[in-house]
């Protein structure tokens, strides 16, 4: 049996509203809410960043493990916002949990789905039996221009899973991923700010590429959406995981634990990573979960987990998504919020 | 450039890595080459525990350069559950609401950056519990 023996997760404490960024510039905060359904969103303190998201959920999902970090043989961390362009974010982690030094690292960029794809490695190469253990973190600290539709979403946060063969508690049963060349957002070397195509995000990109990696993957698997206690997809907004997984079958009481955009926003990366990281929470032995994600670009990973007996005996080990996502929240005004994502020109 | 004090200084910052004597059990944070109670030289290294209490603090409301845009914040004198004493800086807090003998738990941040060019440097800093 192969599949994850520990995850973690972790958002930042400091919030802002929607209504908050909708007063800055003149617009309807109704419509955002309404429109994309998002109500608040998580943003990092002036002092984290994609590397220390991801050594504090991979604490967590050290603690939920209880292995010795030495057996980690590979570490992975996906995000679009590594704060070296030239360093792997996880030869700082690693360091800080004791891994290594015989590790293989990599950081992974691919829009929202590296966090999915360092996972997706992870696993694989416990498959193969090239390691015991590997670690595949999904972290971000992402952007959004000011004024744009991404600043009511962009937020940060993240999650880690360790992938073994031992004391597994979800078992990973099947996978499948759906890529093309679809430029529907993108960040040239040097910008600062992503660009995107508008609404030729949605259909020709979000909806094309998860509608087919979860069709894939029914079919591998010979299951329907009814076999399911829970499901979750990339959550770019509130909007579109409840439409996509409406139009695939699953109902909104399948989605239920695993929607929290619209109070965290878009983790980008560690979006449907954190989703995953809200069910394996709650889950209970037995349950089957359905994956996709989906990263602009465009691609979307699909998986299939099987939760064993193992899970309650690990779920208490750590402090839980919705822990971070509902207690001790810090609320900024525009001028904070601007002034900690360095939206404001200085001299140095 | 700081990268090589920087890199020396990881298994303390990162990992809180300190030196217990092994002949009067004196916990050295950051380690010595001597036991500043017995004068031994013989020290097993050992892993800070993560939780502790403020013993004093200052509200630092005019930053040196690097950490002038964090203003006003907390410096705080922070004794750990095993009895070892660091110096580090209160985040993610109301400044008013911190007091002495306040449990905190020191998380993973970034400390410091070498400017726009330099390195990231990470370490711990205290949160409260």
């Amino acid at each position: 049996m192969i599949g994850i023996v520990g995850y973690g997760s972790y958002l930042p404490r400091y919030r802002i509203k929607s209504e908050t960024i909708a007063k800055q510039w003149g617009m309807d905060s109704g419509a955002i809410k309404r429109g994309l359904m998002l109500y608040e969103k998580t943003v990092p303190a002036q002092d984290e960043d994609t590397i220390t998201i991801s050594v504090e959920a991979a604490k967590n999902a050290l603690a939920r493990a209880q292995i010795d970090p030495q057996k980690i043989g590979a570490v992975y961390i996906g995000s679009e916002s590594h704060p070296y362009a030239v360093k792997p974010s996880a030869t700082v982690l690693i360091d800080a949990l004791g891994i290594g030094p015989h590790v293989h690292v990599a950081s992974y960029e691919f829009a929202c789905k590296a966090g999915t794809e360092a996972m997706y490695v992870a696993y694989s190469l416990v498959k193969a039996g090239e390691v015991e253990y590997a670690l595949g973190i999904g972290a971000d600290t992402s952007q959004g221009a000011p004024g744009d539709a991404l600043e009511y979403s962009a937020s940060a946060g993240g999650a880690a899973f360790i992938m073994g063969k031992e004391k597994v508690i979800a078992e990973i049963l099947f996978t499948h991923s759906f890529t093309s060349d679809t430029p529907d957002f993108w960040r040239r070397e040097h910008e600062y700010y992503p660009r995107h195509a508008g609404r030729f995000t949605g259909e020709p990109a979000y909806f094309k590429h998860i509608t087919n990696a979860a069709k894939s993957l029914l079919e591998k698997s010979r299951m329907i959406p009814k076999d399911f206690q829970h499901a979750v997809f990339h959550m770019p907004n509130g909007k579109f995981p409840q439409e996509v997984g409406k139009k695939l079958g699953f109902s909104k009481e399948q989605m239920e634990v695993g929607w929290i955009s619209p109070w965290m926003g878009n983790t980008y990366s560690g979006s449907s990573p954190t989703g995953l990281a809200a069910i394996l929470d709650v889950a209970k032995p037995g349950d089957k979960i359905f994956m996709v994600s989906f990263g602009s670009g465009a691609g979307s990973d699909g998986f299939i987990f099987s939760v064993t007996d193992e899970i309650k005996y690990v779920q208490n080990l750590a402090p839980k998504l919705r822990d971070y996502l509902d207690d001790n929240k810090i609320y900024l005004d525009y001028g904070q919020y601007a002034k900690f994502r360095k939206k404001i020109i200085v001299n140095e | 450039m700081i990268s090589p004090k920087y890199h020396r200084e990881i298994p303390q910052r990162y990992r809180l890595e300190a030196g217990k004597c092994k002949q009067c059990g004196t916990i050295s944070f950051p380690p010595r080459l001597i036991c500043p109670k017995c004068k031994s030289k013989n020290f097993e290294t050992v892993q800070l525990s993560r939780e502790g209490k403020i013993l004093t603090f200052t509200i630092i409301r005019v930053g040196p350069d690097k950490f002038s845009k964090e203003t006003p914040y907390v410096v705080a004198i922070i004794e750990l559950n095993d009895g070892a004493r660091l110096t580090a800086q209160v985040t993610d807090c109301d400044v008013n609401k911190v007091e002495i003998g306040t449990k905190v738990k020191l998380v993973f941040r970034k400390i410091q950056d070498e400017g726009k060019w330099g390195l990231h440097c990470y370490g711990y800093k205290a949160i409260l519990i």
